[in-house]
C-alpha cells in the first residue's frame, strides 16, 4: 500500500493573458504552489469560489494540463514516469456536467465499455459482462444500456459517468462538482452512491465542490483554495468548527441552512481576507 | 393586506414534437404588497414558465389560460400587447438568473439602466442618470458614476447582478419577479446579494416573487413559500410553518435530502426521493407524485388531489388527500 494515494508538491500553473497585439501579456497564476497529500481511502474536499483554480488543479492531476512547476505523485510515483494508460488505470475523473461529458451518439453500453477496449482488457464477452456488473453496482437498470445519453435523466447520466470511471477499477476518483448540475433529490441519491462505492471498493476521492453542506457530509479532510493558493487545510472538524483563515470563516458563514429564523447572514467582503492572504 | 397579484388556475401548454407539454397545470397564487413569495421546485416543475407567463414573455407557441390573472386590479390576460408593454418594466420587472447574458454586451450600463425609465416615464437623460447613480449606490456598486460609461464585460458577476437589481428598481415597480437570481454566483456573493434584495425590498415596499430550487435560500428570505411539483403547487404556507411542519410528502422528502451541518451525521446515508419526475406530455391522471411517494395508496393513481386547507391555519394548504384526511380526523 502506498503512503499517499495522491501527492501534490508545490504545483503551479500560470497562464499568460493576451491584452492585444502590442501590449504585454499579464500573468495569471491560476494555481500557485499548491501542496496536498491524500492518504489511500481518504476523501479530501477541495472548496473555493469560481475562478480560484479548483478545476485547473483537477486538470493537472488528471494529466489534461501540463503544470508550469511542481509534481503530481499518484500512488507514490510521479505522474510523468508512467504512461497515460497506466495512469488512467489508477485515476479517473467524474465531471460536473453529465450532459456534456457523455458522447450523445453512442449507446450507454458503448460509453461504459470504451475504457476496457482502449486498455485491451478481456474479450468481447467478458467486457459485456463487466459493463453489466458495473451498471448493477451503480444502480443503472439493464434496459438503459441500449439507450442513448439523450434519453436519460441527469441522475442516470451521472451514474453512467461513475460506471465509466470505475470500470477499470481505479483506486482514485477525481470528482469535479459531481452533483452541482443535479436537483437536490437526485443529488442525495448520487452522494449516497459515492459513499457506498467508497466503502465497497476502498476508493480515494478528491471531491471538488462549492457546496459546503455536501463537503461537510462527505469528506475526511478539507482544503480551502483562494486565488490559486491553499489558504487553509485540515480535518473536517478543524475546518468546520475551528476555521482560522478569514476567507474560510466567510465561506462558512455564507452557508444557508433551511432554518427560517436565522435570516440572511452578513458576510464580510473580500478586502478583509485579501489582507490576510 | 392589499393583494398586488392574484392568479387563479393558471395553465400553460407547450406544443412539442411528442405532444402537448403541460408545463403549468392549474396554479393559484397571490402576492400581497411588499411581500416576498418564494416559489421552490426542481428543474422542469414549471416555476420558470409561471414567471414567464406572469411577465408575458412566454414563447409565441405557448398556450396560456387562467380563470384570473389580476395585477393591481388589471386583468393581465385581456391587455393588448401595447398595454402589456407599458406594465412590463414599469410596474413589473424581472431579474434573470444569468448576469452574464441578461445584459447587452454592446451597450454601456448607463444606456441600459436609463432606457426603461426614459421610455416609460419620459424622464430626461440627466434625471434618469441621476436615478441610476442613486440606485447603483443603494445596490452597493462602488464608483456608480464611472459605471454608467462601462460595458458589462468590465464587471464581475456579483457586480453585474447588482446592476441588474438596480435596473429592476429603476421605475419603482410594484412587483419584481426574480428567477434564480443567485444561482450563478459564489456563496459569499450569494449571501450579499440576497441580503441586498431583502433590504431593498423592505425599504421600497416592493413585492417580490423569488424563484429558486434552493431550500436554504427560501428559508432565509421568504415570507411565504409555494412548493411546486410537476406543474402544480403541492404545498403553500408561511416560511416558518412550512419549515417547522412540512406536510406534503414531497416537501418532507426535499427537506430530508439536504445534509444540514450539526443535524445530519457526516457520512450517514442521506434520505432521497426514489424515482424521477413524471413526463408531463399528454393528459395526466391522479397525483403526479404518486410513483415516488411513501404514503401513496391505490386511490392516489385515480384521483387528482386538490389543495386542502389545514384547519388551524388558513395560510397552510397542501395537495395530498392522505395528509388532509388526517386534518379531518384531528377536527
Amino acid at each position: 500500500m502506498p503512503d499517499y494515494a495522491l501527492e501534490l508538491s508545490n504545483l503551479s500553473r500560470h497562464f499568460y493573458l493576451k491584452n492585444g497585439a502590442f501590449k504585454e501579456a499579464t500573468l495569471l497564476k491560476a494555481v500557485d504552489g499548491v501542496s496536498l497529500r491524500i492518504r489511500p481511502g481518504e476523501t479530501l474536499g477541495l472548496v473555493g469560489e469560481s475562478g480560484c483554480g479548483k478545476s485547473t488543479l483537477a486538470k493537472m492531476i488528471l494529466g489534461l494540463l501540463e503544470p508550469t512547476d511542481g509534481d503530481v505523485l499518484v500512488n507514490d510515483k510521479a505522474r510523468g514516469a508512467s504512461s497515460r494508460l497506466a495512469m488512467a488505470r489508477q485515476l479517473q475523473p467524474i465531471f460536473q456536467d453529465p450532459y456534456s461529458s457523455l458522447n450523445p451518439r453512442k449507446t450507454i453500453e458503448k460509453i461504459i465499455r470504451l475504457p476496457l477496449q482502449l486498455h485491451k482488457v478481456g474479450d468481447r464477452h467478458s467486457q459485456k459482462k463487466a459493463v453489466k456488473d458495473i451498471s448493477d453496482l451503480v444502480g443503472l437498470p439493464e434496459r438503459l444500456l441500449k439507450q442513448y445519453p439523450g434519453q436519460l435523466s441527469g441522475g442516470q447520466r451521472q451514474r453512467v459517468a461513475i460506471a465509466r470511471a470505475l470500470i477499470l477499477r481505479p483506486n482514485i476518483l477525481v470528482c469535479d462538482e459531481p452533483t452541482s448540475a443535479l436537483d437536490v433529490s437526485v443529488q442525495a441519491q448520487i452522494l449516497n452512491l459515492l459513499m457506498d462505492l467508497k466503502k465497497e471498493l476502498n476508493l480515494t476521492y478528491l471531491f471538488i465542490s462549492h457546496n459546503l453542506g455536501v463537503v461537510e457530509h462527505l469528506v475526511d479532510r478539507v482544503a480551502v483554495m483562494y486565488r490559486g493558493k491553499l489558504v487553509e487545510q485540515g480535518t473536517r472538524e478543524e475546518i468546520f468548527h475551528h476555521a482560522k483563515h478569514p476567507y474560510t470563516q466567510a465561506l462558512l458563514s455564507s452557508v444557508l441552512t433551511p432554518e427560517p429564523a436565522l435570516g440572511v447572514p452578513e458576510v464580510l467582503d473580500s478586502s478583509s481576507w485579501d489582507k490576510a492572504s | 393586506m392589499k393583494r398586488i397579484l392574484e392568479v387563479k388556475n393558471l395553465q400553460v401548454d407547450l406544443p412539442t414534437a411528442n405532444g402537448t407539454l403541460r408545463a403549468v397545470r392549474g396554479i393559484d397564487l397571490h402576492v400581497n404588497k411588499g411581500e416576498m413569495l418564494c416559489i421552490v421546485g426542481e428543474s422542469g416543475c414549471g416555476k420558470s414558465m409561471t414567471s414567464m407567463a406572469l411577465m408575458g414573455l412566454l414563447p409565441k407557441r405557448a398556450a396560456i389560460t387562467a380563470e384570473a390573472m389580476q395585477f393591481d386590479g388589471m386583468d393581465l390576460l385581456s391587455l393588448s400587447k401595447k398595454e402589456r408593454n407599458q406594465v412590463r418594466g414599469m410596474r413589473m420587472s424581472m431579474i434573470f438568473q444569468e448576469p452574464m447574458t441578461s445584459l447587452n454586451p454592446s451597450y454601456t450600463l448607463g444606456n441600459q439602466l436609463c432606457e426603461g425609465i426614459i421610455k416609460h416615464k419620459g424622464l430626461s437623460r440627466e434625471k434618469a442618470k441621476e436615478r441610476a447613480v442613486y440606485l447603483l449606490e443603494r445596490a452597493g456598486v462602488p464608483y456608480p458614476e464611472k459605471r454608467l460609461n462601462q460595458y458589462p464585460h468590465q464587471l464581475s458577476g456579483g457586480l453585474r447582478q447588482r446592476v441588474i437589481i438596480a435596473m429592476a428598481l429603476m421605475c419603482e415597480p410594484d412587483l419584481i419577479i426574480a428567477d434564480e437570481p443567485t444561482t450563478a454566483l459564489d456563496v459569499t456573493i450569494q449571501a450579499q446579494i440576497l441580503r441586498l434584495i431583502r433590504e431593498l425590498q423592505q425599504e421600497f415596499g416592493t413585492a417580490v416573487i423569488f424563484i429558486t430550487h434552493d431550500l436554504g435560500v427560501v428559508a432565509r428570505i421568504a415570507d411565504r413559500v409555494a412548493v411546486m411539483y410537476a406543474g402544480q403547487v403541492v404545498e403553500t404556507a408561511s416560511a416558518e410553518a412550512l419549515f417547522a411542519n412540512p406536510l406534503h410528502p414531497y416537501t418532507q422528502g426535499l427537506l430530508n435530502c439536504i445534509p444540514i451541518p450539526g443535524k445530519t451525521k457526516p457520512g450517514s446515508h442521506l434520505a432521497s426521493i426514489p424515482g424521477v419526475v413524471p413526463s408531463l406530455i399528454g393528459e395526466f391522471k391522479g397525483c403526479a407524485f404518486e410513483n415516488r411517494c411513501s404514503v401513496s395508496t391505490s386511490e392516489c393513481r385515480r384521483r387528482t388531489p386538490n389543495l386542502a386547507i389545514k384547519p388551524s391555519s388558513a395560510d397552510h394548504q397542501v395537495r395530498c388527500p392522505e395528509v388532509s384526511l388526517s386534518f379531518q380526523e384531528a377536527v
